[in-house]
């Protein structure tokens, strides 16, 4: 058998699964999470079965590909269903899928008590599917498919708890928010169809050469402008904070691993068009790079956990879009943060989840404390994950964080140096915003307070099913980093695919890293004497403006809430009036004035049957009389 | 001779109705089966017409041609190319699923007597619908096609204005001259374009001197029959102007919202997914083929309005409060990405503009049909009415949002690819046009996710807690339309290969190519 024939089923396992549970009834509910988690296990073992495969193939034979039918066949336009497995792909896949299992598995005791938990389930394995169709399509209508199918699990997922009117309004503004970044797709893939004639992958990249950089330039700014949506970059980053209403094995899977670094896929499958378009590579580089400080920012502010660690996503994500605007220089090290970022970002995600189980599901980080004697795995876990992101030496986040740091300054130029320095700061900022999370959470004084119904909290150790996967992606945490830069192992592995260049950085390797320990040490310090050293207010103070500011997201949700919602709501009920008066109006009096129809229209309005059968005849009458008149002509 | 399978499918409702209106007045539930049996028996014919059909042959197949008034050249011709198959299959579709939706719409209120039957006058009504849209999708003889054309607004007319929506926020008297004004709008509007296209009709044949499709469009095509540049204008205007009233487009469309708004939801499905698709299809057969350079010369102005009705459509369904109107408001917007399609005279467009058509007729009927299940249970059409269904009921909810999801052009289900062929189509040749109308894509979805997150999430409202799932009658209503959303999304490339060969006709006939890849066109 052909390995290539088994790439269908890595999505096919799950949609089945999703297909199932959504589908099946009440009947499953007792098996369906184990159904679901099977089925992304499955998943998850078809891909370790391609990869070994790859694996034992020369560099050149390792991408593979189905096609399984023709998709949407028109004059000249020729969508296909078709998969393309090559080094970039499987690096997703096995992220996708090696991570979906160990959050379904998560799952299971997180939602042991949601009577819709087999949906829950059903919801999951629709994510995967979709998430394993996008990066396993051949060409750019396909990947949309996916693309739009992650954001619509997304939305059902943010909105699983519909009848909190938060959750809906959350999981509202996610899909609207990322259906403007879709219009930057729709709109590159027709870029592409009217200057290539085709969207698949393989043509389009390699005719990018004989095309024009003004071309290039508009479809690379409109795949920013999807990425942008899907990976919650400034401008778009609004949804991912209000995401977070979401159960959190969502968060984690979705909102932190894989759904948002989709852009980052975006931008690095789309290299060849990005390298052919410098000025859509510096508007890469700056949408990472605000956005890296930005999510940093806003991460500082927030109390609630899952919100500070959304912000936290947010910046890291900033750092792999900023890599990847880098072109050849960055692609590798985009995607190497990208594998880390998952394991320990997603690990994080679970702790905070850990955490809120076992405090009646108490977000404020200002009502933890002390908390690491009450649950040791998770604090240990949680700790790992923590010292892989703020890159503390060995770690996983060390390796690729400074990779992507060493790449900025690498781009060379006053560019290099700003997004250099750009990112120096974000690394202390991010060592701060950490550090405040770790002791506010596991260290300090018992805050606690009893939730809205009295219940004092009980903090606990999670179960089992829970706190294996927090452990496995603590492991990951720690080593993949250091495996994956051993003999630059991952370089070797992404680069026929990705190409890399070294660049010329103006900075030794020794230098970036030293300046990194650095802004590391400044950055917890401080972090320490504002948290570590003083009790902390369990209620927030006031704050500094800037404070305010980030802690409401820096007030872009302001802004958009005055322009777009209620700009939006104003322009819409004028529009009802314009219609109902206007329009109706004008066509109407036309009509009046052509043939008397208004006060006629007034007449009929009195409901009586006569009146009706008059108009019938009247109507009848205008045949035979149009009829006779053919006669005489 | 040949069995004349078109006469047969359309003359086949036609006998349903009137047997169905022959029914004794006590026997209502045997004149349901009846009328469900015939619109079954309806279906199959057209699945027939769909098997014997031939994609690759002949431009128009399944002809019959008759002398019918001799005098002046009318004949009863009839024939399909691709896209009549395909409307007449969504027709045949559709009607079964309208009839069983309506099941109890038109059952006697206990308060009333009533003179006449209600409940079979109802349902022979549709038929008689369906046979006259199914006739017009198959005529070739111009006067042929206007005569039923005009004829459905009467018992169209009557099905608005005799059975309305029970759930009304007035008093009976006040629901019941909303729905005489809603039916007289929509009679009038349509009487009107009717009107006018009868005058371009007549002068059609005077310039022609017969009504013949294929005659005139193959005479204009080898240059046999000329046309001054005005005449072919006016009369163009004069097709044009009837069917931009059944489509509707923008500003003609203010009927529809309020004959939508007051009719039941089975027949609201009736009119914007059956009804109104003659009139886009219409601007297909006979705009561009009789007047092939007037519809380029007017495809500027109809440009701009297809891009108003598209966003000014999905901004007023943004403020409505009236789940079916927004509904109406939406079909609006869909309309103009049809008729964007039709005149961007790409194939892209225009392939996307009939599998558009077909899959707008599935969505809008799914989205609507559930929702007159659920208005049926509360007894509001007001969106502010409800909250927190999903909770009650999931199945009803899940439905609409696959509905709804439809209607917002969710990739993998059908209405994507019509939507995305029609925007990669409009885009090929006018790219600003395009861009603009990308903008539809955002609206629909918040136009669809409010009105779902409105009515089923949130804290359950106390008049809603007590409401029923789904019943199975109300399950083979939807759950054959999800099937066909979810597979011709997946798979529809039967159907566009069914429309490609007839949409590369009308490109011919309008002597318009593709436009070129640039890069291609640059070797």
């Amino acid at each position: 058998m052909n390995t290539e024939n088994l790439i269908a089923l890595l999505v096919a396992a799950p949609l089945l699964g999703a297909a199932v549970l959504l589908c099946g009834g009440r009947r499953l509910d007792r098996v369906g999470h184990w159904l679901g988690t099977l089925l992304a296990a499955v998943s998850f073992v078809i891909g370790l079965v391609l990869f070994t495969d790859m694996l034992g193939k020369g560099t050149e034979e390792r991408s593979l590909h189905q096609h399984l039918f023709s998709w949407i066949p028109v004059e000249g336009f020729q969508a296909d269903v078709a998969f393309q497995l090559d080094q970039l792909s499987m690096t997703f896949v096995l992220l996708i899928s090696g991570v979906g299992t160990l959050i379904h598995l998560y799952s299971i005791g997180y939602m042991e008590h949601d009577e819709r938990r087999r949906r829950f389930f059903g919801y999951l394995n629709l994510f995967l599917a979709a998430m394993l169709l996008l990066v396993l399509a051949d060409n750019y209508l396909l990947l949309y498919v996916g693309w739009e199918g992650v954001g619509l699990a997304s939305y059902l997922l943010i909105g699983f708890w519909q009848h909190k009117p938060s959750a809906a309004t959350a999981a509202k503004k996610a899909f609207l928010v990322n259906r403007v970044g879709d219009m930057g797709l729709s709109i590159a893939i027709m870029l592409m169809f009217t200057t290539f004639g085709t969207f698949a992958f393989k043509p389009v990249l390699e005719a990018t050469a004989e095309t024009s950089e003004g071309k290039l330039t508009a479809i690379g700014l409109m795949l920013l402008l999807a990425a942008c949506g899907k990976s919650a970059q400034v401008p778009l980053q609004s949804w991912l904070g209000d995401a977070m209403e979401g159960p959190t094995p969502v968060s984690a899977l979705i909102h932190a691993a894989t759904m948002v670094t989709a852009g980052v896929y975006l931008i690095v499958r789309s290299g060849a068009i990005f390298n052919g378009a410098p000025d859509a590579q510096l508007a890469v580089t700056v949408v990472g790079a605000v956005t890296l400080l930005f999510g940093a920012i806003v991460g500082c502010a927030k109390d609630d956990i899952k919100k500070a660690l959304a912000g936290s996503t947010m910046s890291q994500i900033g750092y792999m879009i900023l890599a990847a605007g880098l072109g050849p220089i960055g692609y590798v090290f985009a995607i190497m943060h990208l594998v880390t970022h998952g394991f320990f970002k997603a690990g994080l995600f679970l702790g905070a989840g850990s955490v809120m189980h076992g405090m009646n599901d108490e977000v404020d980080m200002r009502k933890y404390g002390g908390l690491r004697k009450y649950m040791p795995v998770t604090f240990v876990t949680f700790g790992l994950g923590y010292l892989a992101i703020i890159g503390f030496p060995g770690l996983s986040g060390f390796f690729s964080k400074d990779k992507i740091i060493e790449a900025a300054f690498a781009k060379g130029g006053t560019e290099g140096w700003i997004l250099g320095s750009v990112a120096l700061l974000g690394a202390a900022i991010t060592a701060y915003y950490m550090t405040r999370v770790m002791l506010l959470t596991f260290f300090g004084e018992k805050r606690w307070e009893p939730d809205a119904q009295g219940n004092a909290p009980h903090p606990h150790e999670s179960p089992k099913s829970m706190t294996i996967p927090m452990i496995l992606l603590a492991v990951g945490s720690v080593f993949a980093g250091g495996f994956f830069s051993i003999g630059d192992r991952f370089m070797h592995w992404l680069e026929p695919v990705t190409h890399h260049d070294h660049g010329d950085s103006p900075l030794s390797a020794a230098t970036v890293t030293g300046a990194t320990m650095v802004v590391l040490v400044i950055g917890v310090s401080l972090a320490w004497a504002q948290y570590g050293r003083r009790p902390v207010p369990s209620v927030a103070p006031r704050g500094s403006l800037v404070t305010r500011a980030a802690r409401r997201d820096l007030l872009q949700d302001d802004f958009n809430h005055v322009v777009l919602v209620r700009g939006g709501e104003h322009l819409t009920r004028s529009l009802v009036y314009v219609d109902h008066t206007l329009v109706d109006g004008v066509v109407n009096g036309t009509a009046a004035s052509v043939g008397g129809l208004s006060g006629r229209l007034r007449k009929l309005q009195n409901g009586y049957a006569r009146s009706y059968a008059v108009s019938m005849f009247g109507g009848a009458a205008v045949l035979i009389v149009a009829t006779l008149l053919m006669r005489a002509v | 001779m040949s069995f004349p399978l078109l006469t047969a499918t359309a003359a086949l409702p036609a006998v349903g109705a009137i047997a169905t209106a022959a029914v004794p007045a006590a026997r209502r539930t045997a004149a349901k089966w009846l009328a469900l049996f015939f619109s079954l028996a309806t279906l199959v014919l057209a699945v027939v017409v769909l098997v014997r059909f031939d994609p690759d042959g002949d431009r128009y197949q399944l002809t019959e041609s008759r002398a019918w008034i001799s005098d002046f050249g009318v004949r009863y011709e009839l024939g399909v190319d691709g896209i009549g198959v395909a409307l007449i299959a969504l027709t045949a579709l559709l009607i079964p699923f309208i009839i069983l939706a309506g099941w109890h719409d038109a059952d006697p209120l206990e308060t009333k007597s009533s003179r006449w039957r209600p409940t079979q006058g109802f349902f022979a009504l549709i038929l008689a619908v369906e046979a006259m849209v199914i006739i017009s999708f198959e005529a070739t003889d111009v006067f042929l096609f206007y005569i039923f054309f005009e004829a459905m607004l009467i018992p169209m007319y009557f099905l608005i204005g005799g059975f309305g929506d029970r759930a009304h926020a007035g008093s009976d008297e006040k629901a019941s001259a909303q729905r005489s004004y809603a039916a007289v709008k929509f009679l009038l509007y349509n009487l009107v374009g009717g009107l006018i296209m009868l005058a371009a009709v007549i002068g059609l044949y005077v310039v022609a001197g017969n009504f013949s499709l294929q005659e005139i469009a193959e005479a204009r095509a080898n240059g046999s029959l000329d046309m001054a540049t005005n005449t072919e204008r006016l009369l163009f205007l004069g097709f044009f102007f009837a069917f931009a009233v059944k489509a509707p487009l923008w500003p003609l469309h203010t009927w529809l919202p309020n004959a939508m708004g007051e009719a039941t939801a089975p027949v609201a499905v009736l009119i914007t997914a059956v009804v109104d698709k003659v009139g886009t299809f219409a601007m297909l057969r006979f705009c561009l083929q009789l007047f092939p350079e007037a519809s380029k010369w007017a495809t500027p102005v109809i440009l701009v309005l297809a891009l108003i009705s598209i966003i000014y459509g999905a901004l007023l369904a943004v403020g409505q409060r009236d789940i079916k109107r927004l509904v109406a408001y939406a079909s609006i917007s869909h309309f103009g990405f049809i008729i964007l399609g039709i005149f961007a005279m790409t194939s892209q467009g225009q392939s996307g503009a009939t599998l558009y058509m077909v899959n707008h007729g599935l969505s809008t009927a799914a989205l609507m049909l559930v929702a007159g299940f659920l208005i049926s249970r509360r007894g509001s059409r007001l969106i502010a009415d409800y909250g927190g269904v999903q909770k009650v009921a999931p199945v009803l909810a899940g439905t609409f949002l696959v509905g709804g999801l439809a209607t917002l052009s969710l990739p993998g289900l059908a209405p994507f690819v019509s939507e995305f062929l029609v925007l990669v189509g409009a885009f090929a040749r006018y790219p600003a046009v395009g861009i603009i109308a990308t903008l539809g894509i955002v609206l629909a979805a918040l136009y669809t996710l409010v009105l779902y997150q409105r009515t089923m999430t949130g804290p359950v409202k106390p008049e809603v807690s007590a409401m029923p799932d789904l019943r199975v009658r109300e399950l083979v209503v939807v759950a054959p339309l999800i099937a066909l959303l979810i597979g011709l999304g997946v798979y529809p490339k039967p159907l566009s290969e069914l429309v490609n060969p007839a949409v590369k006709h009308t490109m011919s006939d309008v002597q318009k190519k593709d436009p070129k890849p640039e890069v291609e066109a640059a070797k």
